[in-house]
């Protein structure tokens, strides 16, 4: 009898020293998502399921996405969240994309028809121009996530790869 | 004046003793008057930075010393004819700046024999010299480090406004295997390393420079004292320090000397101290007192793979063949050729590939002194990769990290301050190539770092973006309201009659605009 | 145009191999060994064969299993100093199958299940030690009296013959041939209120520790010192565990000289010297810091003697070391050394 009663002490006095430090210690899990946000490329281009990078990384604080859904970040982001928020890396999930080589977009003056339709979707305001006038991307700006493709009504813009720098490739 | 700085020695953590094999090529002076190569070629990038621009084009004759590829930008150094003759390419060439050489854009320059210098202007007296002439004609004459950081030297000869300089270190303490080049250089050329080091004093207006040397280059070490005393400066010492790799790294040199370090992803100028190789305080005498540019240096060329070790005064561009052939070509069967030294040296595959300013050994192994090839085995524990780093870190912990490509572990646990000295990879019983993996994870950290950056500069593009969208949707919905406001309180007879007027002004605007 | 090989740096030969380092650590338990068969007999040889075939055939199953280089892995004797190490914790004359457990347990779930060679958390000796110890209780408590009290003297094959058969010669039982161990007989004793000067008279205390016990511990560690001069261990753990272990002692032992063990005698009783030298400094279970290797030995120390004191075991070293491999993690966290160029 006293070591039933013993045991039931126990458990009480542990599940309070449990439930205090439940409370005392709380980690704060809203400055997880700007740690998250700052892993993810920032090319907005919503192939996550996301309106954006950052409705991303909250989903992902949030636990409700995995780490594997950004296809412009590739490996390296994925690797990088699985370190940030202790989840097993998984390759990238192929069903949202694939990595594609670093891209610029480009414009070809010839077929533009100035709408300024491509403006309006890039999302980084990398492409200059103004209604009736001729439109250019400012390439160093655009970070390749192809938003200003499917709206463009003429088909102009062409996505040229970046040759990659061999004083920055790593395996 | 007796310098504080030489009369205590700190020890740095870690470190090694390893068998010297220097006696080789020590033995005997250095070789000069190599015949001149028929073909030297020039890289435009031998330096850490940008590299040069040429200034030749294929055709042009040159003349020797002549500036045939001009520093561009702030961290850059100039390139020159190390003999005179023909410019007969611009082109890709293997070089041996890495791992196995890599392909670099060199001047291609067929010799003629004849070896004419161009106008040279030297200065007798330095100290008549501002520091920032002094500055100039370093950097006019290419000069980088030559302790193997290439690093151009004028940038190390500038003060910091904020930061004084209280020593200048000359750092003879060659702790490599093998190589004697810097050895060999004070004993045969000790006038013009104490010199090098006054300029480089004076240039940096520091208080003392101190020579520091290895203990057991004994020779060296009396031919430099007699030449200090003869020259009767005392602002500059020689020290002995003690013989252990890598004693002649900056930073662990600059912990023993002054017992102090040099604060992580910092400069040595930010406490105080400014190291050069003593070759590189050679070349400074030369291009202020002769007016002579880097165009030659002191080789090592040795190992049990070469018939006669010894170290070879070499013009920049020798193809390394012609530097085996001048010590007795190879003994036989040699299976690796290594440039550098044994613990931080990169492998080539072939001899064909030219000096270049950071060549200061060339060394050729046989079977039986080369690290035998194991399979790599999981890491034990033991420790004594911990035991020997002299940068204090836990290289097993890091392996671990680098090994999982747990890239900000990494980072935490230090893998920047990393020198990638080789001790713990000498040491490992599991036979872990350390130093590779650390140098693949610090280019991957290097790597993403770049991306974040840019991803951090996109972000702020979208959300300014955001931002604007939203204040000219609510201008739009303001003045929309506004403008309702406003035609509720008028009479829209009025209203009507008022907009009419408006249209009719506007198009007669366009019309007398459409007339011009 | 010569051509040449291309590898990685460093490029002069290296000093040290794992098998070189294992072979040492075998090297160096060899006079401990011969002590052992000095006084008490051949039953340890018998028991480290058993134990050393065991471990290298669940060794080689394991790695073959694992799809490993079997040739490679079975030769750098780590499961060889596994299998002796178990064997100098336990009863002479254990029945081979215990022995087999001991090994099982120690190779194949210690080590392999958690990943191989330098991947295990727990030490592997200690690990099968533990098992058998909780699972056979009655076989790990027939310990042999040395041979100068022994009454009976049994030679190598009458030590194989009980080792496999389970069967005394002579018709003898178990009882007759086994007596409690120093420490055991501690314990008991003290429990029946005799004070330390009392139960040191028992013939089965030597001069400073257990008799016959006492000179293993000078042996192995004569062993420890070898291993020290080669480099194969550091000072670290010898030095916080005997340090930890004197200097916790020392004043319980001032308090009540009647009650306790003094600081020199709890060295030299039991498996602390063992400990010091060979169970605690493997490197793999072992803190990875040289600050951390000192907690982690003084927290072996402590909890060894207060197993001693107050478990219910008579001795501790095992247990020690399975408990602090469990807080080596931490330990490495907080024992991190400052790199060169932070602030000190």
């Amino acid at each position: 009898m006293s070591g039933i009663l013993a045991i039931i002490a126990l458990a009480a006095v542990l599940g309070l020293l449990l439930g205090i430090a439940a409370v005392a210690f709380r980690v704060e899990r809203d400055p997880m998502v700007e740690k998250i946000n700052a892993l993810l490329p920032q090319t907005q281009c919503g192939q996550c399921g996301y309106p954006g990078c950052r409705p991303y990384a909250q989903a992902l604080a949030n636990n409700e996405a995995d780490i594997n859904q950004c296809p412009p970040g590739g490996e390296r982001c994925i690797r990088s969240l699985a370190e940030l928020l202790g989840r097993e890396f998984k390759p990238l999930d192929s069903e949202r994309g694939e990595e594609k080589p670093p891209a610029v977009a480009l414009i070809d003056e010839a077929r533009c028809i100035g709408c300024a339709i491509c403006i309006q979707a890039c999302p980084v305001d990398a492409i200059v121009g103004t209604a009736q006038m001729m439109h250019t991307v400012i390439a160093v700006e655009c970070t390749g996530c192809e938003l200003c493709i499917q709206p463009c009504p003429v088909d102009c813009i062409d996505m040229i790869p970046v040759p990659e720098n061999p004083q920055t490739v790593a395996a | 004046m007796a310098t504080e700085i030489g009369n205590r020695l700190w020890r740095f953590h870690g470190g090694l003793k390893l068998r010297n094999y220097k006696v080789m090529s020590t033995d005997h002076a250095v070789l000069h008057g190599l015949p001149i190569p028929e073909q030297l070629i020039l890289p435009i990038s031998q330096h850490m930075g940008i590299p040069a621009r040429p200034v030749v084009e294929p055709g042009d004759k040159v003349l020797k010393g002549q500036v045939v590829a001009i520093g561009d930008g702030f961290v850059s150094a100039s390139v020159h004819a190390p003999s005179s003759g023909t410019v007969t390419a611009i082109a890709k060439r293997l070089v041996p700046s890495a791992a196995g050489g890599t392909m670099g854009i060199s001047i291609v320059l067929e010799t003629d024999g004849e070896d004419k210098w161009i106008q040279r202007d030297g200065i007798r007296n330095f100290e008549t010299l501002a520091p920032d002439e002094i500055r100039a004609r370093v950097s006019n004459a290419g000069i980088v480090g030559l302790g193997g950081a290439v690093f151009p030297s004028h940038i190390k000869l500038m003060r910091d406004i904020h930061q004084t300089v209280e020593t200048v270190i000359l750092n003879g303490v060659e702790c490599e295997p093998y190589i004697s080049c810097d050895e060999m250089l004070m004993r045969e050329r000790a006038v013009p390393v104490v010199t090098g080091g006054r300029m480089m004093r004076h240039a940096l207006e520091a208080k003392r420079c101190i020579i520091a040397i290895e203990d057991h280059m004994e020779l060296a070490g009396r031919v430099l004292r007699e030449v200090v005393a003869e020259i009767g400066d005392d602002r500059v010492s020689v020290v002995d320090v003690p013989t252990i790799y890598p004693q002649g790294g900056e930073r662990q040199l600059i912990e023993t000397l002054t017992g102090q370090q040099v604060p992580s992803g910092g400069l040595p100028v930010q406490i105080g101290v400014v190291c050069h190789n003593v070759a590189t305080a050679a070349a400074v005498q030369d291009a202020i007192t002769d007016g002579i540019p880097l165009i030659s240096r002191y080789v090592t060329v040795t190992g049990p793979g070469v018939k006669n070790p010894s170290n070879v005064e070499a013009l920049i561009g020798t193809p390394l063949s012609q530097l085996i052939e001048a010590c007795g070509g190879y003994t036989g069967d040699v299976p690796m050729l290594i440039v550098g030294g044994p613990m931080m040296g990169y492998a080539m595959s072939t001899d064909e590939l030219p000096v270049i300013k950071a060549t200061n050994c060339v060394l050729a192994l046989v079977s039986e002194d080369v690290r035998e090839t194991q399979e790599e085995m999981p890491c034990i524990g033991c420790m004594e990769c911990v035991n020997v780093c002299p940068a204090d870190l836990l290289p097993q912990t890091l392996f671990l990290h680098a090994k999982e490509r747990q890239l900000e572990q990494a980072r935490s646990y230090g893998i920047f301050d990393c020198i990638e000295c080789g001790c713990c990879a000498y040491v490992c019983p599991s036979h872990i190539p350390l130093v590779d993996y650390y140098r693949v994870t610090k280019n991957r950290i290097w790597k993403i770092d770049e991306q974040r950056q840019k991803a951090e500069h996109a972000r702020r593009r979208h959300e300014f973006r955001e931002r604007r969208r939203q204040r000219q949707e609510t201008a739009r919905t303001d003045h929309l309201r506004e403008r309702e406001r406003a035609l509720d309180t008028k009479d829209p007879q009025d209203a009507i009659a008022e907009a009419v007027k408006r249209s009719r002004q506007h198009r007669a605007r366009r019309h007398r605009k459409d007339k011009d | 145009m010569a051509t040449f090989e291309l590898k990685g740096a460093p490029y002069i030969p290296a000093p040290t191999r794992v098998q070189g380092v294992m072979l040492q650590v075998l090297l160096a338990l060899v006079p401990g060994v011969m002590a052992h068969i000095w006084f008490f007999g051949w039953g340890i040889v018998v028991q480290i064969s058993i134990a050393i075939v065991f471990a290298l055939t669940f060794e080689a199953t394991m790695l073959h299993l694992r799809g490993k280089d079997v040739r490679l892995y079975l030769t750098d004797l780590s499961a060889v100093v596994t299998a002796v190490l178990f064997c100098l914790c336990v009863p002479q004359l254990m029945p081979w199958w215990v022995t087999a457990t001991g090994m099982f347990f120690a190779i194949v779930v210690a080590k392999h299940l958690y990943g191989g060679l330098g991947y295990n958390l727990f030490n592997p000796a200690m690990v099968g030690w533990m098992v058998v110890l909780i699972a056979f209780p009655r076989d790990l408590t027939a310990w042999l009296p040395p041979l100068e009290l022994a009454e009976y003297h049994f030679t190598l094959f009458e030590s194989a013959t009980i080792i496999f058969t389970g069967n005394i010669p002579g018709e003898l039982v178990w009882d007759d041939i086994t007596q409690a161990t120093p420490l055991d007989t501690l314990k008991i004793q003290t429990a029946l209120a005799m004070t330390i000067a009392e139960i040191h008279e028992d013939a089965i205390f030597g001069d400073f520790g257990g008799l016959g016990w006492e000179w293993i511990a000078n042996w192995y560690a004569v062993g420890g010192l070898f291993l020290l001069y080669r480099r194969i261990i550091s000072w670290h753990i010898p030095v916080a565990f005997f340090g930890a272990v004197m200097l916790v002692d020392l004043p319980f032992y001032l308090m009540d000289p009647d009650g306790y063990l003094g600081p020199l005698q709890q060295v030299f009783t039991g498996s602390v010297v063992l400990g010091a030298f060979f169970i605690a400094t493997d490197p793999v279970t072992a803190s990875s810091t040289p600050r951390g290797r000192l907690v982690y030995a003084a927290g072996i120390g402590v909890i060894t003697l207060i197993i001693r004191r107050w478990g219910a075991y008579p001795d501790g070293v095992g247990f020690a070391v399975l408990l602090m491999n469990m807080a080596v993690p931490l330990i490495d966290y907080y024992t991190r050394p400052t790199i060169y160029g932070h602030s000190r």
